[in-house]
């Protein structure tokens, strides 16, 4: 893969990054802190991906029959219910249970007691498949429900799931716009560092080139120390990003423990990781290739 | 080996550095380029290691017109060609071994030709057990022979001088002259810019004199019992 003078400069832009600490750990950390920013909105969109999926079961459907239709065609309607597409699962609330429950968690248990007759209809609870949960298939599933004659009224909240969406993709839209401006910070980062390297360096440049160095040659030890910077920015943004999930994940256990959801706070994937670090250093690679072309040139030979 | 033909070179603020020079220089020839501060001498060694290009007429190296020579091909051509610098560009954080091998690893040299080499070449200059030092560590002298050694490491067919004597003691500088003359002696060509006339006289090699960037003296063409020795 690496011959041994891509090794010998790769070893060589190493050690000249090990030998400044200081100087590189800021360095990283102004790439890591750029790359971590929209990282940190893409573990936003993605978490509240998975919110929202876990939502798409909390939009259950319920289903409110005529009164007067029975418990057995209640049943039946059911069966017919789950057979229809986008339907994971139908629960049958009898119009008993339905006033049981309502004693229980309303309060109005000695009011309830007075009524001669149960006033609440037999009810379907409708729980669409995760496939079916977007605002669209619920709509579509809801008129479905509603043309049956036995059915009174499909009560869904169909705006909320589709004003989260949007938001979602907002945000969605905000993550690849700071990642194009927060790419071309770091690109502009290392670009400039690699360009200081050079002025620094610039005797041993010279003397390279004096002495018969090709440009690639001259090139390639700024060319591989802008590839370590934006792969060790890009790790350590990947450590920022973990930690900040670590931080934040007892705190949003105990919100989704509140709300009955099992929800747990996702960190990046592998193909994310892979992407990260490598754009990481696909950036710092390109961001020190630019710069070294255009200082290199000024050792040439004029005319 | 060498020929220049009508030769011109003006810098781009319009000072004319060389004009209408030629002469040739003979394999194995020790060719010493004489003339005061200013009179040309360091251009016209950078026209011939392709540091600058002439402005008007042509080099000739080996046969092949270097100013054909595209920027691509000039690393190449720079690692048949050892130079020597007065102030020697040594690599001041570099101990002496990694700046004496510094045109091999540019070459691509294998590491373990590369010691061999570097040794050899310390041990011509006779600097050898000095690999570990700094160049700040080491006399003038010490330091102007450790640029000759990085010169020769790579066994150039042509060394090019510029006044490599001009900041060492007389016997110093004969010392380097002499290094110089025993690198001709075994075919290397070797061109000198000095203003030291009596280390020329004493030598009794070959001289050409620059006045205000033209030939003014000495001969342009080896003398005929040179090349009549060959």
């Amino acid at each position: 893969m690496l011959n041994s003078r891509q090794l010998q400069a790769l070893l060589g832009a190493l050690g000249r990054l090990a030998r400044a600490p200081l100087a590189t750990m800021f360095t990283l950390l102004v790439i890591g802190l750029a790359l971590a920013l929209p990282g940190a909105l893409g573990l936003l969109v993605r978490n509240a991906e998975a919110v929202s999926g876990g939502i798409g079961r909390a939009v259950d459907m319920t289903v409110y029959l005529k009164n007067g239709v029975p418990l057995a065609r209640a049943q039946q309607l059911a069966t017919a219910a789950r057979s229809q597409p986008g339907v994971a699962s139908v629960t049958v609330i009898s119009a008993a249970e339905g006033l049981r429950q309502f004693r229980k968690y309303s309060g109005f248990g000695a009011a309830l007691a007075a009524l001669k007759s149960n006033p609440l209809p037999n009810v379907l609870r409708v729980v669409p498949r995760p496939r079916a949960s977007g605002p669209l298939a619920l709509e579509a599933l809801r008129r479905t429900f509603a043309a049956w004659p036995e059915v009174d009224m499909v009560q869904l909240d169909t705006q909320w799931v589709m004003r989260f969406d949007a938001i979602v993709a907002v945000v969605r839209r905000l993550v690849l716009l700071a990642a194009v401006l927060l790419g071309a910070g770091v690109l502009a980062v290392i670009g400039n560092t690699i360009r200081l390297e050079i002025l620094n360096r610039s005797d041993e440049i010279e003397v390279t080139k004096l002495v018969g160095g090709s440009n690639a040659f001259v090139r390639r030890p700024f060319v591989y120390t802008g590839a370590l910077y934006g792969l060790g920015g890009a790790l350590l943004a990947w450590l920022i990003l973990e930690g900040a999930i670590l931080a934040l994940s007892g705190p949003a256990a105990r919100l989704a423990e509140l709300y009955g959801s099992g929800f747990v706070l996702q960190g990046l994937g592998g193909r994310e990781l892979v992407l990260l670090l490598g754009g990481g250093m696909a950036l710092g690679w390109l961001g020190a290739w630019i710069s070294a072309f255009r200082h290199l040139r000024s050792f040439e030979p004029r005319a | 080996m060498i020929r220049l033909e009508r030769v011109s070179k003006r810098y781009p603020n319009g000072r004319e550095a060389l004009t209408n020079v030629s002469f040739f220089v003979d394999r194995g020839e020790l060719l010493f380029i004489t003339g005061r501060s200013g009179a040309g001498k360091s251009t016209l060694l950078k026209v011939i290691a392709l540091l600058e290009r002439p402005t008007r007429g042509t080099v000739t190296i080996n046969g092949r017109n270097i100013g054909a020579l595209s920027a691509r091909h000039i690393p190449a051509f720079r690692r048949q060609l050892g130079m020597v610098f007065q102030d020697h560009k040594l690599l001041a954080d570099r101990p002496v071994f990694d700046n004496v091998a510094l045109p091999l690893v540019v070459a691509g040299t294998p590491f373990k030709d590369i010691d061999k080499r570097v040794r050899a070449a310390l041990d011509q200059v006779g600097l050898l057990g000095k690999e570990r030092m700094l160049p700040l560590e080491l006399s003038v002298g010490e330091q102007q022979r450790v640029g000759i050694a990085r010169a020769v490491v790579g066994k150039p067919p042509l060394i090019v001088a510029d006044e490599p004597t001009g900041n060492l003691d007389p016997d110093l500088a004969l010392e380097v002259m002499r290094l110089f003359r025993r690198f001709s002696e075994v075919g290397v060509t070797v061109l000198v810019a000095t203003h030291d006339v009596h280390i020329v006289r004493e030598f009794g090699s070959r001289e050409i004199v620059l006045t205000s960037g033209e030939l003014t003296g000495g001969s342009a063409d080896p003398l005929p019992s040179l090349v009549a020795s060959r």
